[in-house]
């Protein structure tokens, strides 16, 4: 008992070092841009910054529709499955794990080839479209998580009861979805909505290849030809992840407890 | 408890639509998942399918082998090769690591709010990837990175006189674990948790030592889990692109990186041979992947 | 007397600055089935886990067969224990776990399957041997789980709520095969129970637990009839309690709502005035006078149930409320509500909670 303890102490020690030397070490490298002391030189030229708020700006934007064409996409399915097309159920999850196993790199490069200018659907031929490509490509991305978020969120509320209790007490398919279901898995949704957020908002390899002003190639960017603000985007990247995460946690304070579910 | 139930089969009952009101409302009900397929075939199958066939064409469009035997020069495999290793070594270190961490905040005993730290942190550590965790290291373990210089002034080791480099496979490795250690820890957890405490003192009762416990009953139940977040975190670090990218810019050529470059560049002078190699990724990542359900439809008849 | 086969000798058990469970003694001999019988939060479950191993008792000492075992670890305690929840091991049949104690223990691979056959005999589930225990029911799972705690052949079987998870049907049919099993191999067993239906029906002896201490260890007969405090009088059994009014100490005459009944020799020196709570089991009390019942009260019916093979009527004397139990007898019909009703009961049944 006492030795199991100790040992527990012992990896969970090891562990933080691990985590949190590289995360003082960056703190502490951000802040030598001024020779000999200590400042915050380098947040101050990475904000003042105009490409860093111009590409920034344009994540948040581009994550923005992301979230948006993510719910479109994964609420209604999620839904629908849950209700009436359970024998569904294993090939959209199948489907929505694909993200996990085939690359984004493989998967723009598919995008890349066959919504060239020359082909039936030119996504690449203006910039609209491209930026529409991005949105798309951020979406499949993201799909493994938002799906989950959802599914979990639909089951822990039981849809299929109180959809039919809904439709005893004679509400229409409109009310349902605004006035039942959405207001209960509205938690739900926003936890996959922050967790989007947070994949997307740095993302490299889909911006850099379809030559999108985001954010992510500014880092890589910056990360060539700077020394000390590379630091400073490091942890300002680590804390908007971690205001994201922190954002999904207390979330899921407000998230609906199932009342009558008998298990 | 019963009556809850039983309540619940009358509202079905009771709802069920006729036969005509089903046939009216299928096309309603598939509206519901159609965008989900649409999107799904458009984006995500179809993309892919078109580098998969085109992995076996050649330039006038005619079935062929020769891309794929392409892939056998030595840049290409030096490049398939380093990747591989970079992602097995990082998905087992980070499996091992993330199980140990998982076990300790579980069952070691440890304070509660440990156990949350850690899990919030994990969700946090997991999602910090791609160029800024580069940064971080290279801030790190870099030439002039803290941790480099701390070891040099207060112990007299340099680490890069000794061969290490952060623009190498064990750069790579150790930067990739920071994500991949985490991963392990939200994924394991829960199955950690579904070891019930009676387990452990039945076996106690019936004579069994710990070891004897663990080997027995705590592995063959964790193992699927584990088994399967360890081909998840090895696809994870096999197809990412960035962190290696903003760390070692190209000097270090794993896969994706070759890919990267063929796609931006044509640097291999042939647009198909950029099919193969991606053909090729999603070969590795999903010859894991059937391996994984293989073992488990053959191992794991107790799982329902 | 022989030495008891258990002992268990001053144990108490706190956790931080809460006690859980104070000084408590039994004694159980070889072959004997003894149940704790508490509401939860008694103490009844830390003191099996104390027996068990995974509890230290904070003092006193537990001795089994003239041995302290107080600090041996579990697995080398030799007992038998059923959990709650089952607790199977998901990754192996039916036959697996029932032979997982003989095979930790290096028992040949003959022997084991030989032991394996005969308790799945035991338990009347010879063709499960090659099921997961997903497949099976709650209380299949629950009988393989007794068959794994007795197939390495324990000195002492701990039964932990076995039954608390289980249908109605199942624990009433589970409980007798438990005691038949018990009896026939002659094994030493604790039971933990909050049902004291579960504990009167199967145990030789019971011990009452609350707030950490055995209020009462006997009989079932003794527990259900002679009730040695308040706690174990309420606890087991439904019980009409009564208000009464001590006119005459000397002749043992209480008054209960302006009527005197004679209770002589049971009023333990109470004085003149002094107000008594007199307690009557339901099946002590009998509608109308009856020959060889020597009080009688009056009263007013107010509820009739019908339960089958019973008819449950309640009766208003007074402010208060008595329920008693008549057979259903399909020739006369059911009391009324509404109606003039006397009670009649032996003085001697009547209990006084001081």
């Amino acid at each position: 008992m006492k030795s199991g303890k100790f040992w527990a102490w012992l990896v969970f020690a090891l562990g933080a070092a691990y985590f949190f030397i590289p995360l003082i070490a960056t703190v502490e490298f951000s802040m030598r841009m001024r020779r000999g002391e200590y400042s915050f030189d380098a947040y101050k030229v990475v904000l003042g910054d105009a490409r860093f708020q111009a590409t920034f700006g344009y994540s948040v934007l581009a994550a923005v529709f992301t979230i948006i064409l993510g719910v479109l996409i994964v609420v209604p399915a999620a839904y629908w499955i849950r209700l009436r097309l359970p024998q569904l159920r294993p090939i959209v999850e199948f489907i929505t794990l694909l993200p996990l196993v085939i690359p984004a790199i493989v998967i723009v490069f598919g995008y890349i080839r066959m919504y060239g200018s020359n082909s039936p659907l030119p996504f690449l031929a203006t910039d609209t479209g491209t930026n529409a490509l991005l949105v798309i490509g951020y979406a499949t991305l993201a799909l493994p998580y938002m799906y989950r978020a959802v599914d979990t969120g639909l089951r822990t509320i039981d849809v299929r009861t109180l959809t039919e209790a809904a439709q005893i007490l004679g509400a229409g398919w409109g009310t349902i979805i605004t006035r039942v279901i959405l207001p209960n898995v509205l938690i739900a949704v926003l936890s996959g909505a922050f967790l989007t957020f947070a994949i997307v908002i740095g993302e490299f390899t889909m911006a850099s290849l379809l030559n999108r002003p985001a954010f992510g190639p500014y880092l890589q960017n910056i990360g060539a030809n700077r020394a000390y603000e590379p630091a400073a985007l490091a942890i300002i990247a680590f804390a908007i992840t971690w205001g994201c995460m922190s954002l999904i946690q207390i979330l899921s304070r407000f998230a609906p407890r199932s009342a009558n579910r008998p298990n | 408890m019963t009556d809850i139930s039983m309540s619940d089969h009358a509202v079905t009952g009771k709802t069920a639509p006729p036969a005509e009101a089903r046939s009216m409302r299928l096309p309603t009900q598939w509206l519901g998942v159609a965008p989900f397929f649409i999107f799904a075939i458009m984006f995500l199958i179809l993309p892919t399918l078109y580098l998969m066939l085109g992995a076996f064409q050649n330039e006038a469009g005619e079935f062929t082998f020769e891309n794929i035997a392409a892939l056998a020069q030595p840049s290409i495999i030096a490049a398939y090769w380093i990747s591989i290793k970079v992602s097995l070594a990082s998905s087992l270190i980070g499996a091992f690591a993330g199980l140990a961490i998982a076990i300790a905040i579980v069952r070691g005993g440890l304070p509660e709010w440990i156990r949350s730290a850690t899990l919030t942190f994990s969700g946090v550590a997991s999602n910090f990837a791609g160029v800024p965790l580069a940064f971080a290291f290279l801030a790190t373990l870099g030439r002039l990175g803290l941790a480099t210089v701390i070891l040099n002034t207060l112990f007299g080791l340099n680490i890069y006189a000794h061969g290490f480099n952060i623009l190498s496979f064990w750069g790579l490795t150790l930067t990739y674990v920071y994500f991949q250690i985490p991963l392990m820890v939200v994924i394991i957890v829960p199955a950690i948790d579904g070891l019930k405490k009676e387990w452990g003192e039945a076996a106690a009762t019936l004579g069994a030592t710990m070891a004897q416990y663990w080997r027995m009953v705590v592995i063959p139940v964790i193992w699927p889990s584990f088994l399967g977040t360890v081909i998840l975190l090895f696809a994870n670090a096999f197809g990412a692109i960035a962190t290696a990218y903003a760390l070692t810019g190209s000097s270090l050529n794993i896969v994706p990186i070759l890919l990267y470059a063929q796609i931006r560049g044509d640097v291999l002078h042939n647009a198909h041979l950029g099919y193969a190699i991606a053909f090729g990724m999603i070969f590795i990542t999903g010859l894991a992947n059937v391996f994984y359900i293989w073992f488990r439809t053959r191992s794991e008849r107790w799982l329902k | 007397m022989a030495d008891p086969f258990l002992s268990i000798q001053h144990v108490r058990k706190s956790f931080g600055a809460t006690t859980v469970v104070e000084d408590f003694n039994l004694d159980v001999e070889s072959g004997e089935f003894v149940s704790f019988l508490g509401p939860s939060g008694c103490g009844k479950t830390t003191v099996l886990r104390m027996v068990a191993g995974f509890e230290e008792p904070s003092a006193g000492k537990i001795v089994v067969s003239g041995k302290d075992i107080t600090r041996l670890k579990p697995n080398q305690r030799n007992v038998g224990m059923v959990f709650q929840a089952y607790a199977l091991f998901p990754n192996l049949t039916v036959a697996q776990n029932i032979g997982f104690g003989l095979k930790v223990v290096g028992m040949p691979r003959a022997d084991i399957d030989a032991r394996v056959a005969e308790m799945l005999g035991i338990i009347k589930l010879p063709q499960m041997a090659d099921r997961y225990p997903y497949q099976l029911s709650g209380g299949q799972q629950q009988r393989i789980a007794l068959a794994r705690a007795i197939a390495p052949k324990p000195k002492l079987l701990l039964l932990d709520e076995p039954l608390s998870a289980l249908d109605a049907k199942v624990r009433v049919s589970l409980r007798e095969e438990i005691r038949s099993i018990q009896k026939k191999l002659g094994i030493t067993t604790i039971f933990v129970t909050h049902d004291q239906e579960e504990a009167l029906s199967i145990s030789d002896r019971i011990a009452v637990m609350y707030g950490g201490k055995a209020e009462q260890v006997g009989t079932p007969f003794e527990i259900y009839n002679r009730p040695a405090t308040k706690f174990v009088a309420n606890f087991v059994g439904t019980l009409n309690v009564l208000e009464g009014t001590v006119t005459d100490p000397a002749a043992g005459t209480v008054r209960v709502n302006s009527e005197q009944i004679s209770l002589q020799g049971k009023l333990n020196g109470s004085k003149s005035g002094d107000t008594l709570s007199l307690a009557l089991r339901p099946e002590a009390i009998s509608l109308g006078r009856q020959p060889g019942r020597d009080s009688s009260l009056s009263g007013e019916i107010s509820e009739v149930h019908f339960l089958g093979s019973v008819i449950r009527v309640r009766v208003g004397i007074g402010g208060s409320t008595v329920s008693l139990d008549t057979f259903n007898s399909p020739a006369t019909p059911p009391p009324a509500v509404g109606e003039k009703a006397e009670i009649s009961f032996s003085s001697s049944d009547m209990l006084v909670l001081h």
